[in-house]
């Protein structure tokens, strides 16, 4: 489309037009340009040097940077605590992602149900702990964790079932709790959203054809908010391979959380522990690389299986923009 | 009862039609007059009744928590109140290490207030620039910033912090202030909804009757797009009132900390001084308790939002 305009002698209101758009898009994309373009060529330069020490003891010599190649890549993939890291965050996403989907899934179906009451105060007791920050989460948890504070624990014990939650085995799925606990509520209420976008008449009519609720359930909602129950698991997919606050917060509490427990957090520690911020900018653009791939690779993999439906931001323009000049990006 | 349940549909669903992203139809569910049996009704509600008893423990314990000694705490049922001073604990929290915590409040209040208002008017001046005026390698733009809403914050936050260290504003206000004010997501947002929600004959009658295009923007663009603006500022408030990396790394002075930053480190130094146990769980209790009357009060704008993000993939 914009070949033929190009061609053409521009006129002068598109001139002005194109002034303003300029004016417009400037400070946000000066901004951007700061925040997010800068910092990420700037890793991935500083993530190709490394540190010499041209003194012949490491104290006394001056330090210079000089090209590494590739070798802090190989590095932090050398460096079993950070792919062990990566690992432990794509267990964590395997299980913890449709465990909270469905979940919030089913939580949605529920409130949604003809035979739901008080519906407005659950959904509100579901969704609150999405105003409770992560870092607010974990502590809050920690506590609940912590034998001698905990009352859970204290609840177990009496019942003579005496649980370790911040043990090896069981703290990632201590954390995964607490993730859980926090997104289910977000994550529902965007289903409810699309729930309340699917036409009534769709479900009279299964209703007259004999169908029953959860026959309705499964097989007219569920595929309808299948693009929200997508958008939920490709930002769950990001959030999970980020994680951060929640074992830095209770790693003072269980031992079992090392330095490289989540490539963020190994990251983080090689930047400001370890002072070593070659291989930390490595190891954060291997991180963006790797969430990276899994989003679009999940978009793409959802994308096959259903070719026809609408994506990105022409399928928004489609279902929204039926007036208007919605055609024209097209 | 059931009545008060169908008043709440006119009121949830009036925003969301309101977006023209979704007509509020109910499921005909009322409509037939047959109500569902009442075993339904009972296992349904059993359901969401054990769901909520999990979603709001732990907000029960901080309550309860916050009201106890730190011997208290260690010493006494969780679940139960033991010799409850609230007003005397929280009025500590606030006053220690003088006033720190209100301070660290303030900051968070900053950050995220003065992040998010101009997130917002950013993305609403970007989205209806690259809604509105068709210009070469305007659908590239568009791509760049919709592949940094897939980009992890948390990736960016190291890189930022050596970027902005070698440009001496770490440890400012700014270095915290400034990338909270760029929200992929909000263009992405308002660029749909300028799309659907400013017509062309609007803008092409401001133009004729001499209108500039500033003015133009901000007389009728800023005000057709008023719904999406306030998702837009809240989903970028809460955003960066819960980041807790980019303060991390960028700040090192305390006196600039944002609220959560500061509890943990409270929480850090408990080992050492257990009177701060009761005040990161007071201080806790007191940052939450805005939070969620806010969650609460604003749950229909967040729909409105999430109809609008929903379509989109």
């Amino acid at each position: 489309m914009t070949g033929p305009a190009r061609v053409r002698r521009p006129t002068r209101t598109q001139l002005r037009g194109a002034r303003a758009a300029a004016g417009f898009l400037l400070p946000f994309l000066a901004l951007f340009a700061l925040c997010f373009l800068a910092p990420i060529g700037y890793a991935v330069y500083e993530s190709l040097l490394k540190v010499e020490r041209t003194g012949t003891l490491g104290l006394g010599g001056e330090t210079k940077e000089v090209w590494a190649g590739l070798s802090n890549y190989a590095t932090a993939l050398e460096d079993d605590r950070f792919t062990a890291g990566f690992g432990r965050v794509l267990l964590f996403g395997a299980v913890q992602i449709p465990v909270m989907i469905a979940l919030a899934t089913g939580l949605a179906l529920l409130l949604e149900a003809a035979s739901a009451r008080w519906v407005g105060f659950f959904r509100t007791a579901f969704f609150l702990p999405y105003g409770v920050p992560g870092v607010i989460a974990s502590i809050l948890w920690g506590f609940l964790y912590v034998p001698g504070i905990s009352p859970l624990v204290e609840i177990a014990h009496s019942a003579g079932w005496d649980v370790d939650f911040l043990s090896r085995g069981a703290v990632l799925w201590s954390i995964a709790n607490i993730v859980t606990w926090q997104f289910t509520g977000y994550n529902m209420l965007v289903l409810i959203a699309q729930l309340k976008a699917v036409p009534g008449e769709l479900y009279e009519a299964a209703r007259i054809d004999g169908a029953r609720g959860w026959q309705i359930a499964w097989h007219i909602k569920l595929p309808l908010i299948r693009p929200a129950l997508v958008l939920t698991t490709v930002f769950s997919i990001i959030g999970t391979l980020q994680m951060f606050s929640e074992p830095k917060v209770l790693k003072p509490l269980s031992n079992s959380i090392d330095s490289g427990y989540t490539p963020n957090l190994a990251a983080y520690n090689e930047a400001f522990t370890s002072n070593n911020q070659h291989t930390a900018a490595a190891e954060a653009v291997l991180l963006a690389l790797v969430a990276c791939v899994l989003s679009f690779g999940f978009l793409r993999l959802v994308g096959q299986r259903e070719p026809k439906e609408p994506k990105g931001a022409k399928g928004a323009k489609r279902v929204k923009g039926s007036k208007g000049k919605g055609g024209t990006s097209r | 009862m059931s009545t008060e349940v169908t008043q709440h549909i006119p009121a949830d669903g009036a925003p969301a039609s309101g977006t023209g992203a979704s007509e509020s139809r109910r499921p005909g569910r009322r409509r037939d007059g047959r109500r569902p049996p009442l075993r339904h009704r009972v296992i349904t509600v059993s359901l969401l009744t054990v769901a909520a008893l999990y979603f709001l423990m732990p907000v029960y314990w901080l309550a309860v928590s916050a009201t106890k000694s730190s011997s208290d705490l260690f010493g006494t049922f969780g679940f139960w109140f033991h010799d409850p001073h609230p007003i005397d604990y929280l009025r500590r929290v606030l006053t220690y290490d003088d006033g720190i915590y209100v301070r660290w409040f303030g900051n968070s209040l900053l950050y995220a207030g003065a992040g998010a208002l101009a997130a917002t008017l950013l993305s609403a001046a970007a989205g209806y620039a690259l809604a509105k005026f068709p210009f070469p390698g305007r659908e590239g733009v568009f791509n760049v910033v919709l592949a940094g809403v897939l980009i992890p914050g948390t990736a960016l936050a190291l890189p930022l912090y050596l970027l902005f260290s070698e440009m001496g504003f770490a440890n400012t206000y700014a270095s915290v202030l400034l990338p909270s004010m760029v929200s992929p997501f909000g263009v992405y947002l308002c660029r749909i909804y300028a799309t659907a929600a400013v017509p062309d004959s609007l803008l092409e009658a401001a133009r004729i009757d001499g209108a500039g295009e500033a003015r133009i923007f901000t007389v009728l663009g800023l005000r057709l797009m008023t719904p999406a603006l306030v998702t837009v500022f809240l989903f970028q408030f809460v955003h960066i009132w819960n980041n807790f990396l980019l303060p991390l790394v960028m700040l090192s002075d305390s006196d600039l900390y944002p609220i959560q930053l500061g509890l943990t480190s409270w929480q850090g130094y408990a080992d050492r001084q257990p009177e701060l146990y009761q005040y990161t769980v007071g201080g806790a209790f007191l940052s939450v308790l805005p939070l969620m009357v806010l969650m609460g009060v604003l749950q229909r704008y967040w729909r409105t939002g999430l109809t609008e993000g929903s379509v989109k993939a």
